[in-house]
């Protein structure tokens, strides 16, 4: 391994966020749209969805912290596809830099901006009601797995940006096999309610685990067999998607 | 080495136990001028490197095609001095770019061999990557960062400490006059700064290699004359520069040696001299290099009748 490897690692960090923070309109779009989508399920759903005796912004918020990690990861396939687009990928690859930091540098400051994200919705949740019933460390403990839950998937998006390589078609194949994850997932509404063919979908559907998981870590219930899938799934994610992603862009010509 | 008689002069003075004030008013005396002096800063101290005999890169029958069948580069042998400027002269679409981003490790050969320095793309691409330098056709910088910031990243991406990484990038910026603007992000620069903030960006390292694919392209004539001279500062201090360019008088001004490239195929080569003669003509006849183009390409109608 490459001695240089974490410093290749915090300068593409650094290039990366000196973008989020140089695009204050992106930073604002991608904390108020998850912020929205908290206010309306609360406001709008929240009284026609039964979701027993848990208040419905307790059982929603921690899917939605799910689901905004998720769309949050989706943005390295666009960052890359947008690196590839603007020829500076050039530049890269002709450097001695570790040729796994342009990817990693990627996918580690798009889990950085899904931090800060989080962070907010929180404070936003907690305005409206919100508690962490599990406590301080079982919460700490939820927000550690959608952010894992969120690395892994940046990495599905980051294989999937170095192959399309346009950052519309990256944006648009980015997302689309997304939206049956979540909403067909235990993020808004139990899946006891949904039909059978979907029902099974959503509850192996690993977005469903990975919420299921928050939500007991928040709520304080068992966290059951949900957690050992949530994991499955995130170390098969990364076991498969990474090597592929670098393996595109070693493959580059 | 030989040494200027002012030296001689001097060395003597000393042995005979003169004062550095003595020897320099019998100097003054004697009728030396300060242009005199100048020479001999010129010849002794920045006396300028000879083109060396040795091979620093050595391509054996690459070929390189791309899906589907368009076949970039066909079979092309050929070898650059150490410490020469190398011009791969065609028209567009001849395989020039191709041949450069195969010696700046950004492709694979289909088969053949290409060898920097010793190392093979291939196989070595890692450790030829921190002796290379190379500005593409296009700009390659992020539009976002400010001039100093792509400098700085792309320095500490050749692993240079931060405190080294600054001060080249300082020197750079003032070098190719662009201190100014040091602090505004690339995307407010006009064309001719991001083709010189590219050009720092590829000599950052000092390499030893430095690739250009047509790096006037887009520069005004002052940006251009700052560029050869910059290419020419370069080759004193021992970079072995090959550019790509379809401007003839670039080539004949800059270069040592020059390939013909044509149909992805080396079709000529020599000193721009050579290549004249060998086209021939009467003596008295003026040949451009443009004349041995146009006949060797066939990109002429004189050819055609």
């Amino acid at each position: 391994m490459n001695s240089y490897l974490i410093s290749d690692i915090l300068v593409m960090i650094k290039r990366n966020l000196t973008h989020v923070m140089r695009l204050p309109q992106l930073i604002v779009f991608s904390t108020i749209q998850p912020v929205m989508f908290v206010l309306l399920f609360t406001y709008v759903f929240g009284g026609a969805i039964k979701t027993g005796t848990v208040d419905y912004i307790n059982y929603l918020l921690p899917g939605i912290l799910v689901q905004t990690t998720v769309f949050g990861s989706m943005m390295t396939g666009i960052g890359l596809a947008a690196d590839m687009a603007q020829g500076i990928i050039d530049r890269f690859r002709s450097l001695p830099m570790t040729r796994s930091s342009f990817l990693i540098g990627r996918t580690i400051s798009d889990l950085v901006r899904n931090v800060f994200v989080v962070v907010l919705m929180i404070l936003v949740g907690v305005l409206i009601g919100f508690r962490f019933e599990g406590g301080f460390f079982n919460g700490l403990a939820a927000v550690g797995m959608m952010l894992l839950f969120g690395f892994a998937f940046s990495w599905i998006s980051a294989a999937i940006g170095m192959t399309v390589k346009n950052v519309e078609t990256a944006q648009s194949a980015g997302f689309i096999w997304v939206f049956p994850l979540v909403f067909a997932s235990s993020i808004f509404v139990p899946v006891e309610t949904m039909s059978k063919g979907v029902r099974i979908f959503a509850e192996h559907n690993p977005v469903s685990y990975t919420a299921n998981t928050v939500r007991a870590l928040t709520m304080g219930t068992p966290v059951g067999t949900d957690i050992y899938y949530a994991f499955a799934w995130i170390i098969g994610i990364m076991v498969v998607f990474i090597p592929l992603a670098v393996n595109r862009y070693r493959k580059i010509n | 080495m030989m040494l200027h008689p002012l030296i001689n002069y001097i060395n003597d003075a000393r042995k005979r136990g003169l004062s550095s004030k003595q020897i320099t008013q019998t100097l003054t005396g004697a009728g030396w001028l300060i242009h005199d002096m100048m020479d001999i800063i010129v010849d002794h101290i920045q006396a300028p490197e000879e083109i060396s005999s040795e091979d620093i890169i050595t391509i054996r029958n690459a070929s390189k095609s791309y899906w589907p069948k368009i076949k970039a580069l066909d079979d092309v042998s050929l070898s650059v001095k150490r410490g020469s400027i190398t011009a791969l002269l065609g028209p567009n679409g001849a395989g020039k770019t191709t041949l450069v981003r195969l010696m700046a490790t950004l492709l694979v050969p289909d088969s053949g061999s290409v060898t920097v320095a010793g190392y093979d793309v291939t196989r070595d691409a890692q450790q030829l990557r921190s002796i290379i330098g190379l500005a593409g056709q296009s700009v390659a910088l992020d539009e976002t960062l400010t001039g100093r910031e792509n400098l700085e990243m792309i320095a500490r991406l050749y692993h240079f400490s931060p405190q080294v990484s600054s001060a080249r990038t300082d020197e750079l910026l003032f070098q190719l006059e662009l201190q100014d603007a040091s602090d505004r992000p690339v995307k407010t620069y006009s064309g001719g700064m991001r083709r010189r903030l590219d050009l720092a960006a590829s000599i950052i390292a000092k390499p030893a290699v430095l690739f250009l694919d047509e790096p006037t392209t887009g520069l005004d004539p002052h940006g251009r004359f700052m560029l050869w001279q910059i290419i020419r500062e370069l080759v004193e201090q021992g970079t072995t520069v090959l550019l790509t360019t379809q401007y003839m008088e670039e080539a004949d001004q800059l270069a040592h040696y020059i390939f013909v490239i044509d149909h992805g195929r080396v079709i000529a080569q020599g000193s721009p001299d050579e290549l004249k003669q060998q086209v021939g003509g009467d003596a008295d006849e003026e040949i451009s290099l443009d004349d041995v183009f146009m006949k060797l390409t066939g990109h002429t109608a004189l050819i055609h009748e």
